[in-house]
């Protein structure tokens, strides 16, 4: 070991103390009108673009508009009153932004049903906007400190696995084996399993992190590559590795994507290792190459995500992904207007994992930048949240989170709109899929209940744990795990 | 943490700005050519999205559009299909367009920027306005007679006013229903396939996209080169020319159908006739002046359009003298269409002046308010008007006491002329018998339709083809419907 690398060292160190001194304690207005108000704005937007869909196509305002601002509304009212009585502190721009994009992804399925009759997908998704709004109540209700969840950590990635492994034992839909069936609802639990993840990885390094950054063995050349011990590392290696491994052979490459995302950026924010970016870079693009030359599926998406006209040049029409560019592009910079475009073309996805085609076309750059930044605010919102607590499983919570928000808005809008290559995913809250919106009001109502503790006025330190980099072992992870 | 947290965070902002960064390029830099690329369907839905305008014959709309509620929703409706498909041709949503719908196709689609109130106003609502009409020059009686004049039977007939080039009459028999061929459905390939297979080819526009070899109504031409060289000063002298007449520089000898065409004064070799008569005519005018003559009628001009393209009509520029013998009896490879023939015909009757044909009076707007209207078109002297007199002086001989006495209008002026085409390898080929003729009416100061009929019989006998028998009555009965409207 050089000098220069001990040096280096405890500059990160220190570094690293003073970044995470304690938040001001400064007593946080809580803002529960604010989270009303803007309820009910979005409540109010979603109701008007379920009539503008109706004027547009028949003339009239819909005959549901009534049923279904009141179905948004009292649902949202109801989230708001749990929040209000539960997690008074919580941060308010979280719920009305769920609100909004729950709201949005009614209207824009409900669109989508008026050019498929004998769908019912709008009504579907407003039964499993209330499943999930109800295990938002739950969660916010019932978890009383988000710290209670460290000591499910094994719990949650057992249920996470089987979850994961289930669909093997079920057919493939449109190539992919990630669906189960159950008496005429088809459910996806790797949606249900991210969020599992999330907390296993967060409980799991907030309790080993200083051995996860400072024991191991060094490279004596390479002595800032230092590679943890593999009694640390190789359980979460371990389970990372099944999960992704698992969804590899169910060929969901979006979600094992997600989860190659997750824990790169959940064991960066942990260690601070800038390492582990290299090395995930370097696995990334190695697996990436490996499995778009091998396997036939993925490989078929990059083709088509390099050459998108390809199969209209053959004389084979437009594919998915040409149809959806097409979508985009006819909604320039202002859109047709809700009911009034054609990405129904698209086919049998429009409604799933194509409908920012749908948002694209018929509410244009503008209202596609809109949505964007509604996902861009409420991951903005998460990493706040996880900057303002002061417990390491929080803040890795929080991250862990609003990243998965982030990577999956990321993955299949870039998909649809030809930036990356296209991976199957639902676009959070706004497509259809029963599994995924209850997935991200889970997802949502953690972060409420997270961003409660944050901002919760008058914190002692034994209430919140100082982070310290050299904290005291004894966690009941690390416990248990040593 | 907090460092790495906000690396995170900076890292998302970064995807962010990839997402709004590659929004802008798709919907915005390159939002043209997706739009433009030919298997978006948008283009298509927008047209189909309303009803298209009609086409009208004697203010009369002849075609509709009908609601399917399909994707491509609006479907062409025709009333009386088969009379007026050779100008209205068909809109398919399968197949395309033809004729005035494809011509007219913008004005009808809504998509003409002529048609918006406004300029830029539909750009801004992407509206598209409601499709214009075309209100056409068609005569609906004249159109009728013609059409009922060749019963079923092969042929065309093409009727132009003389004064102002106005396409009175375009008929093609046999003909279809353009309205099998609207529409989205398995019904419209059938038809498709049907029509096109059929060996009468009745999606054939015989009277502008046929042509036809014109026998001898080409002697009109001829006779008028003739009169205008000067070769030809006193129509009542003799000719000089023999019965048979060798054709120059071979041992072929042509001959007549009829007696008494030696010598015969061009009055008499034209209202019986001759073909010794005018193979000499031609020869001795030359292939200069035939060409000048012939093209200032309109042949060999491939760019005729009214406003959908005609097909050229020929006469050959290199000919040697026993060519240009045949060519100016309209055999050889001289071949008009029988729009040209009309043109022909109204050149004499007005003068010499030869108009350009026009289908199209004026566009206008879903209410009738009108955006174009056809305008003054290019006319060309194709004769000097007292060779014209000459001309017309001829061809009422025709029909008072030659071969055309079939057309004769009690009460009318009428000048015509008759041909009967050879064609085939050797000849072999039924004929086709032709008529040529212009009337003008008891009160009128002008000439008022000029008409071409040729009909392609393969049921009648051989010796029964002849212009005066078969076409001339087609013409009567055009002309009288243009007289009496």
């Amino acid at each position: 070991m050089t000098k220069a690398g001990v040096g280096a060292r405890a500059g990160a160190g220190a570094t690293v103390a003073a970044a995470d001194a304690p938040a001001p304690a400064a007593r946080l207005p809580r803002r529960r009108g604010v989270e009303l108000s803007l309820i009910v704005l979005a409540v109010l937007l979603c109701v008007y673009g379920y009539c503008a869909v109706g004027l547009a196509k028949t003339g009239t305002v819909p005959p549901g508009a009534a049923g279904y601002g009141a179905g948004l509304g009292v649902l949202a009212l109801l989230a708001h009153l749990a929040v209000r009585l539960r997690a008074p502190c919580a941060d308010p721009l979280l719920l009305p932004i769920a609100v909004l994009l729950n709201g949005i992804g009614l209207v824009l399925i409900y669109r989508l049903d008026l050019e498929t009759p004998h769908d019912r997908a709008a009504p579907t998704q407003l039964v499993w906007s209330t499943l999930g709004v109800a295990l938002f109540i739950l969660v916010v209700a019932a978890l009383r400190d988000h710290r209670e969840l460290q000591r499910y950590a094994y719990l949650c990635v057992v249920a996470a696995l089987a979850l994961l492994a289930l669909p093997i034992l079920f057919p493939a839909v449109n190539g992919a084996r990630i669906w189960i069936r159950i008496a005429g609802f088809s459910i996806q639990p790797g949606e249900f399993a991210k969020v599992l993840l999330a907390v296993f990885f967060a409980a799991y390094l907030a309790a080993n992190r200083t051995a996860l950054t400072y024991a191991g063995r060094r490279f004596s050349r390479f002595d800032r590559l230092q590679l943890p011990t593999g009694r640390v590392l190789g359980p979460i290696v371990t389970i990372w590795l099944l999960s992704v491994g698992v969804l590899v052979l169910e060929r969901d490459l979006g979600t094992s994507l997600l989860f190659f995302g997750l824990f790169v950026v959940m064991l960066y924010v942990a260690t601070g290792r800038t390492g582990w970016i290299a090395v995930g870079l370097l696995l990334a693009s190695l697996g990436a190459v490996a499995v778009g030359r091998l396997e036939p599926h993925v490989h078929s998406r990059v083709e088509d995500w390099l050459h998108p006209f390809a199969t209209i040049e053959a004389g084979q029409g437009a594919n998915q992904l040409a149809q959806s560019l097409f979508s985009f592009a006819a909604g320039g910079v202002t859109g047709t207007g809700l009911g009034l475009g054609h990405s129904v073309l698209i086919g049998f996805a429009a409604k799933s994992d194509f409908i920012l085609a749908t948002a694209g076309e018929e509410l244009g750059l503008a209202g596609l930048s809109a949505l964007f930044l509604l996902y861009g605010l409420l991951v903005e919102r998460g990493y706040r949240t996880g900057l303002s607590l002061r417990d390491p499983f929080g803040r890795l919570l929080a991250t862990g989170l609003a990243s998965i928000v982030a990577l999956q808005a990321f993955v299949i809008a870039g998909g649809v709109t030809g930036l990356i290559p296209l991976t199957g995913m639902a676009m959070p809250f706004l497509a259809q899929g029963g599994s995924s919106v209850v997935t991200n009001w889970a997802i949502v109502a953690l972060l409420i209940r997270v961003s409660h503790s944050a901002r919760r006025p008058g914190r002692t330190p034994s209430d919140a744990p100082r982070d310290e980099p050299h904290g005291t072992p004894g966690d009941k992870i690390s416990g248990r795990s040593g | 943490m907090t460092r790495h947290i906000r690396h995170a965070a900076a890292f998302c902002a970064l995807l962010l700005v990839a997402l709004l960064a590659n929004a802008l390029r798709v919907q915005v830099v390159q939002s043209g050519t997706y739009d433009g690329n030919p298997a978006n369907r948008r283009d298509a839905i927008a047209r189909y999205a309303q009803p298209r305008g009609d086409i009208l014959v004697g203010g009369v709309p002849v075609t509709g559009s009908r609601d399917t509620g399909e994707q491509l929703r609006y479907e062409r409706t025709y009333r009386d299909g088969p009379l007026y498909a050779p100008v209205t041709g068909f809109a398919s949503q399968v197949y395309g367009t033809t004729f005035l719908e494809h011509a007219g196709d913008d004005v009808l689609s809504g998509a003409d920027p002529l048609l918006s109130a406004f300029p830029l106003w539909n750009d801004v609502t992407r509206g598209r306005p409601p499709g214009g009409n075309l209100v056409t020059t068609l005569n609906p009686a004249a159109q009728r007679a013609a059409y009922e004049g060749l019963d079923g039977r092969k042929g065309a007939v093409a009727a132009i006013e003389p004064s102002t080039g106005r396409v009175l009459a375009l008929v093609s028999s046999p003909s279809y229903d353009p309205a099998v061929l609207s529409g989205n459905d398995a019904g419209a390939a059938r038809a498709w396939a049907r029509l096109n297979g059929d060996p009468d080819r009745p999606m054939l526009n015989r009277a502008v996209r046929q042509t036809y070899p014109p026998g001898s109504t080409f002697k009109v031409v001829t006779a008028a080169a003739a009169l205008d060289a000067g070769v030809v000063t006193d129509l009542d002298a003799a000719t000089r020319s023999p019965d048979p007449y060798r054709l120059p520089g071979t041992t072929t000898r042509l001959t007549n159908e009829g007696e008494g065409c030696e010598d015969a004064p061009l009055r008499d070799a034209f209202e019986w006739s001759c073909n010794t008569v005018f193979a000499k005519l031609g020869v001795d005018t030359g292939l200069a002046r035939m060409t000048r003559t012939a093209q200032a009628f309109g042949f060999n001009d491939t760019d005729v359009r009214i406003p959908f393209a005609v097909a050229p009509s020929t006469f050959d520029t290199s000919l040697d003298r026993a060519q240009l013998a045949l060519s100016s009896i309209g055999q050889f490879n001289t071949r008009a269409t029988p729009l040209q023939m009309a043109m022909v015909s109204a050149a004499v009757a007005d003068g010499g002046q030869v108009r350009t044909p026009y289908l199209v009076e004026r566009t206008t707007r879903q209410g009738g308010a009108t955006v174009a209207t056809a305008g003054s078109r290019p006319s060309r002297q194709a004769m000097y008007p007292s060779t014209a007199r000459r001309m017309r002086e001829l061809m009422e001989g025709v029909v008072r006491e030659g071969t055309g006495t079939n057309a004769a209008i009690p009460g009318a002026v009428v000048g015509g002329k008759t041909g009967t085409a050879q064609h085939g390898v050797g000849n072999a080929g039924i004929p086709y018998a032709w008529f040529v003729s212009w009337a003008r009416g008891e009160r009128d100061v002008e000439p008022r339709v000029a008409v071409a009929v040729v009909v392609e019989d393969g049921s009648a006998r051989r010796g029964d083809i002849t212009g005066g028998g078969m076409a001339a009555p087609i013409a009567r009965a055009v002309m009288e419907a243009v007289l009496g409207s």
